[in-house]
């Protein structure tokens, strides 16, 4: 299949397309505003709703509606608005509704700017909404990521009902890479029989609600999700590792960090220091064990970040605190270079951490 | 081969289009590509720059900080990354904007008056694909051949008529002595 050029977010568009969803809400914002573009030129034409909403805070809800009635739905927003459908969000989680919702990060905190960042891992994987409840995170690396993970995201949503985010950042969305669009890129096919789409008489009424009065009851309903959280966690794990055999000092990076990191560690084998890494492609579930595996032979793991040192909680905690973790990042819309992350992996090889 | 080019300019002068021609036509080429544009506010009238890689082997960070080839359109863009340009690498310079000349002696440096070449052409807003055309005669980074299939890839639908003055610029450049 002939490969074309395209803008991640773009990517995010048709591949969403491809995988069945028909219904997008959203608002616009800098740097995910192509997303919205696409597809209100695309939705009209094959009878899907693009609907602008009047906040984000509305389009998280059409969303959650979209999804009661049993059909593929996203949005798409960059932190700022990611942080209003937050309500939303743990609303979704609370009624078990799957759904993607998109966050093209920008750096941060309050308005921020509009640079990529990755700022928003805490919000991502430790919740952001209210309550117990996980999504499943997936952080794309290129734009064909963008596109694939977008496909995966829908099936991971609709088989353990609950919602999916694409953790992307600027970078990742703004720029264009070749990718390849199969015709149909979803496994789809998932039944589902508690949506709300009349019973025709023929069923008792299903209810989407996230409300529950009796304690015992709302105790229930959480350990039965958390229950389904660790089937996520046993099963749905992704991660790349890139020349981790022998390495000595270990990379931790996602989507652009472990881009620019690739080219750190090519610079430094060249340098004859045994460095590697693994990218998560899950951030929720994290590849606790890869990091944990590696722990056992490299001298230590350095987490590289568009952000003042989130997901560095996570290697911690997976690598059992055995081995020195340091911190390389920039943040604000800043992205470190390919030499600072270099910096980095000579400084721990030469074990000044 | 990896080449890391870096295209700045103000906003209007077309560095992102310029960016994407050379992304498309090395993709029709089979390579690995990535263009990265600016999208700040800088591209609000301010100066607009765009990195694209252009590779045999896949891309690693898409960001350009040492490029092998940089295409500069005005002063401050000049000032800015002259110094980043990889040793040995490749400068080429709208000298109808910028009077001055590299200070580096180790970067080869082209100058092409591309603004007043493209006003004397009748094609006034293509000085960015003229630079194009001295960029791909001295780097060979894409080659001529099949650059009108790319360009009807780069050029959206409603503008396919504009095809010819692209070629023409492109031509104008490539066939253009110092």
């Amino acid at each position: 299949m002939a490969k074309v050029l395209m803008k991640g977010n773009e990517a995010i568009a048709e591949a969403a397309i491809r995988s069945g969803c028909r219904h997008y809400f959203g608002y616009p914002i800098t740097p995910q505003t192509e997303v919205a573009a696409y597809m209100a030129k695309r939705m009209p034409k094959i009878g899907g709703t693009f609907l602008q909403a009047e906040s984000e805070i509305s389009a998280i809800n059409m969303v959650y509606g979209v999804s009661s009635a049993g059909l593929r739905v996203m949005t798409s927003s960059s932190s700022p608005g990611v942080s209003l459908k937050q309500e939303g969000i743990s609303y979704l989680a609370g009624s078990d509704l799957p759904a993607l919702i998109v966050n093209v990060q920008r750096g941060g905190p309050g308005l921020g700017g509009i640079q990529p960042s990755q700022s928003d891992y805490f919000q991502a994987t430790k919740g952001g909404g209210h309550g117990d409840y996980h999504l499943i995170v997936l952080a794309p690396a290129s734009v064909q990521e963008m596109a694939d993970l977008t496909a995966k995201a829908f099936d991971l949503s609709d088989k353990y009902r609950m919602p999916a985010m694409l953790l992307a950042d600027g970078t990742i969305g703004q720029m264009m890479e070749p990718v390849e669009l199969p015709e149909k890129m979803s496994e789809g096919g998932f039944e589902k029989p508690w949506a709300v789409t009349g019973t025709e008489n023929k069923r008792e009424h299903n209810i989407i609600n996230s409300l529950y009065l009796v304690p015992e009851q709302l105790e229930d309903k959480n350990l039965e999700r958390y229950e389904r959280y660790k089937v996520v966690e046993q099963n749905e794990v992704m991660y790349e590792e890139y020349m981790t055999d022998d390495a000595d000092v270990v990379v931790v990076a996602f989507g652009i960090a472990a881009r620019v990191s690739k080219n750190a560690i090519t610079a430094a084998r060249a340098k004859g220091i045994k460095a590697g890494l693994i990218r998560p492609i899950t951030l929720w579930p994290f590849p606790k064990e890869a990091i944990a595996k590696a722990a056992e032979r490299a001298k230590g793991f350095i987490s590289v970040e568009l952000s003042m040192g989130q997901m560095i909680d996570d290697i911690r905690l997976a690598e059992g605190c055995k081995k020195p973790v340091t911190l390389c990042n920039r943040v604000g819309g800043m992205i470190p270079s390919p030499d600072e992350v270099l910096k980095a992996i000579e400084d721990m090889e030469g074990g000044a951490f | 081969m990896y080449t890391q080019i870096l295209i700045a300019g103000f906003g209007g002068q077309g560095v992102l289009f310029a960016g994407k021609v050379l992304a498309y036509k090395g993709l029709t080429e089979e390579k690995q590509i990535s263009w990265l544009p600016s999208y700040g506010p800088e591209m609000r009238g301010g100066t607009a720059n765009c990195s694209v890689i252009v590779s045999d082997t896949p891309v690693g960070s898409p960001i350009v900080h040492e490029p092998d080839i940089l295409i500069v359109m005005n002063l401050p863009s000049l000032d800015k990354y002259e110094g980043a340009v990889s040793k040995g690498g490749y400068a080429f310079v709208d000298s109808t904007l910028i009077e001055r000349k590299l200070e580096r002696t180790d970067v080869k440096a082209f100058y092409i008056p591309a603004t007043k070449m493209a006003r004397d052409l009748g094609i006034p807003t293509l000085a960015n694909m003229i630079i194009v055309g001295k960029v791909i005669k001295e780097t060979g980074v894409v080659s001529m051949d099949g650059l009108r299939d790319a360009l009807a890839k780069t050029v959206s639908a409603k503008h396919q008529d504009l095809i010819d003055i692209n070629l023409k610029a492109i031509e104008a450049g490539y066939n253009f002595k110092d």
